[in-house]
């Protein structure tokens, strides 16, 4: 067992990388607990596989350098590395049995009979394979052919860290569940560190403690599931994690807020977010508001006696899409297209306005977060 | 649920049909004809039951003939199979010039027509002219196919492997491209030995390709002809007259026609059923629950 860190690692696949663009994954330094589930969640081409087989070994990074527990790992193979990993398309050894196929690393390693014997039946009692035992492997169903790719890095007791590479791809919707259950049950159980790729946010936040999401070979943000929710430190967090997307809508700053094609939306008290020292005259800022967050208003009533509604910003209802315990109201703000997370028996007012609330919306300079 | 049923559907199968019936199914039966009757001409025609049969059976050179056929396949079977397999684990891959000059190279003998690879291995073969043949003589060995029995049998086997092999090797290599790179990892990662992976992923991996490359080498070399009709012409004495070559020269030297085609049907059978048993063979074993 060991922490895993990852020190200025950079890769490209190729031999004179001069731009960054050249590069699958940038510059970049990390590390992790050890016994904490990790995924790596980006969408594809986003360099996380790449990350993934530098942590097993089975791609050298062209700079940095890799620690298992203050080990210098960078230049060993993967078998020599304590991981283990779980392919996209189950990995068995059609020929053997379930059994032989659990024992196969231990036997590589020269495990003695009865440890091994016992090693591969706890495994197998964790796993519900127990049953198939006997059973040739390559007979077996995708999911069950998964498990034993687990199970095989399950047997080692070397083994400090499971990663898994988008494992759940060809398995069918209903034994996804069943078979991310497990693989929590299973962390609770044997405490190992299990890095997880995934480019689908439902994987990636109902499996992991904590989560990484990359995109163009860098990390952008790296939180806990609701951290990521709530406090999308890149705008590319914003729009890929949540269903839909935060609405991201370019603004220019005023004073106590920001306008939208003039119509001003206020923003959290603090210093003034241009004041920094990467504001400049090009900076591109943008707002950014989860649907879940925007709250939809009669203007009339709210403004009680005629005037306008304070904090209220008129939009016109565009579409409304019902899903079953809520709807998505699309509506149109100036140039720009709004969505909104309305729960299920709450009506949409026949003139809507919609309020900002000042906590729940962020402001983005260039991409990035401000405050 | 009702099924549309339409015999007009018939009308799509039978072009091929009419193919098979006039390019096997016919000359088949013509062959059955023969083997039962005795026939002088047109209308002469004469029942003679399984009296061609009886001859065949007792003929002692036939059962030379088959004995020396059948060793001659295993011999093949023995060499090219386990050739193959390891040229194709030698072979580069991905893309590139190394990849694409292997598969030219080994495709070449294969594009070769039969008879040109029996004389290439005439001449290659000559004691005085030829490239092989006067350098085994030079070595000092006393090597001579055209009076020597196993001489001649080293080299036909020798040009059937070199004739033949590529094929092996190009199957097995199709078979060894098609696994997922995700198994070598795996097995890299799980302490897996060079030996292991062989056993363990490719063999398994190549298996469906490798039943293909031994049912064909099997067939081919079974009903070998052209090469050593070129090259040895069976001889010395009988030493390479294998069964399609002592059918011929029954049915076409002594104008035999009766035993030939008795012959033939019984060669037919065999072919068949080798194959036949092979395949169930190959295909039920290693798939079985039981260990």
């Amino acid at each position: 067992m060991a922490t895993i860190e990852l020190r200025d690692i950079a890769h490209s696949y190729r031999p004179d990388p001069r731009g960054p663009s050249d590069y699958a994954l940038r510059r970049l330094s990390r590390s992790w607990e050890d016994g904490t589930a990790c995924a790596l969640l980006g969408p594809s081409g986003c360099g996380k596989t790449t990350l993934l087989n530098i942590i097993s070994g089975l791609i050298t990074p062209s700079e940095g350098r890799i620690l298992f527990g203050g080990r210098d790992v960078t230049g060993l193979s993967p078998e020599r590395r304590n991981i283990a990993q779980v392919f996209q398309f189950p990995v068995i050894y059609d020929t053997m049995t379930v059994y032989d196929n659990l024992a196969f690393p231990l036997r590589n390693r020269g495990m003695a009979r009865p440890d091994l014997d016992r090693r591969v039946r706890r495994v197998a009692e964790l796993l519900d394979l127990t049953g198939d035992l006997k059973r040739r492997a390559q007979r077996l169903t995708p999911d069950a052919k998964q498990k034993i790719s687990l199970g095989r890095g399950l047997v080692r007791e070397d083994v400090a860290a499971i990663l898994f590479d988008e494992p759940l791809t060809v398995i069918d919707p209903h034994m996804k569940w069943q078979l991310r259950r497990k693989l929590r049950e299973i962390h609770k159980e044997v405490r190992l560190s299990l890095i997880y790729v995934t480019h689908d946010q439902v994987e990636a936040l109902t499996f992991a403690d904590q989560v990484a999401v990359m995109v163009d070979g860098a990390i952008v943000q790296v939180g806990t599931p609701q951290e990521l929710f709530e406090e999308p430190a890149h705008t590319f967090v914003g729009y890929f994690i949540g269903s839909p997307g935060m609405n991201l809508l370019p603004c220019e700053l005023a004073e106590g807020g920001a306008r939208v094609d003039g119509i001003p939306i206020p923003l959290p008290a603090g210093p003034r977010p241009d004041a920094g020292p990467h504001a400049g005259p090009g900076a591109r800022y943008e707002i950014g508001i989860r649907p879940e967050f925007l709250e939809i208003d009669h203007l009339g009533r709210a403004a009680g006696n005629g005037g306008a509604a304070p904090g209220l910003v008129p939009v016109d209802v565009t579409d409304v899409a019902f899903l079953g315990t809520h709807r998505i109201v699309t509506a149109r703000l100036g140039r720009h297209t709004v969505k909104v997370k309305l729960d299920e028996g709450r009506p949409v007012p026949g003139d809507p306005g919609l309020r900002f609330p000042p906590g729940r919306t962020k402001l983005y300079r260039d991409g990035v977060l401000v405050n | 649920m009702d099924k549309p049923w339409n015999n007009r559907a018939w009308l799509l199968v039978l072009p091929v049909v009419a193919i098979v019936a006039f390019s096997a199914i016919l000359p088949l039966m013509t062959v059955v004809n023969y083997s039962v009757q005795d026939i002088f001409g047109p209308g002469q025609a004469y029942w003679v039951g399984t009296e061609w049969y009886r001859k065949v059976l007792e003929d002692e050179r036939l059962r030379d003939a088959l004995l020396r056929q059948m060793l001659y396949s295993l011999a093949v079977l023995a060499i090219e199979i386990p050739l193959g397999v390891a040229i194709a684990l030698c072979m580069p891959s991905g893309k590139g010039w190394r990849t694409s000059l292997t598969l030219v190279l080994l495709a070449l003998p294969l594009l070769i027509p039969w008879n040109v690879v029996g004389t290439i291995w005439q001449i290659f073969a000559r004691g005085d002219i030829g490239l092989g043949g006067a350098a085994l003589q030079r070595l000092g060995l006393d090597y001579n196919y055209t009076g020597d029995p196993l001489d001649a049998w080293l080299t036909v086997l020798a040009m059937d492997v070199w004739h033949w092999t590529s094929l092996v090797a190009l199957l097995a290599y199709a078979g060894l491209q098609a696994i997922p790179p995700a198994f070598y990892q795996a097995a890299k990662i799980d302490g897996a030995s060079r030996w292991s992976v062989f056993r363990y992923i490719q063999l398994p991996k190549m298996r469906g390709v490798l039943i293909i490359a031994v049912l064909l080498r099997f067939m081919d070399s079974f009903m070998i002809y052209t090469e050593p009709f070129v090259l040895t012409g069976g001889g010395p004495g009988n030493a390479t007259t294998f069964l399609s070559q002592f059918l011929t020269r029954m049915a076409v030297g002594q104008f035999d026609l009766g035993v030939a085609a008795a012959f033939s049907i019984i060669y037919f059978l065999i072919v068949l059923l080798f194959s036949y048993v092979f395949y169930t063979f190959i295909t039920k074993v290693g798939t079985g629950d039981a260990r």
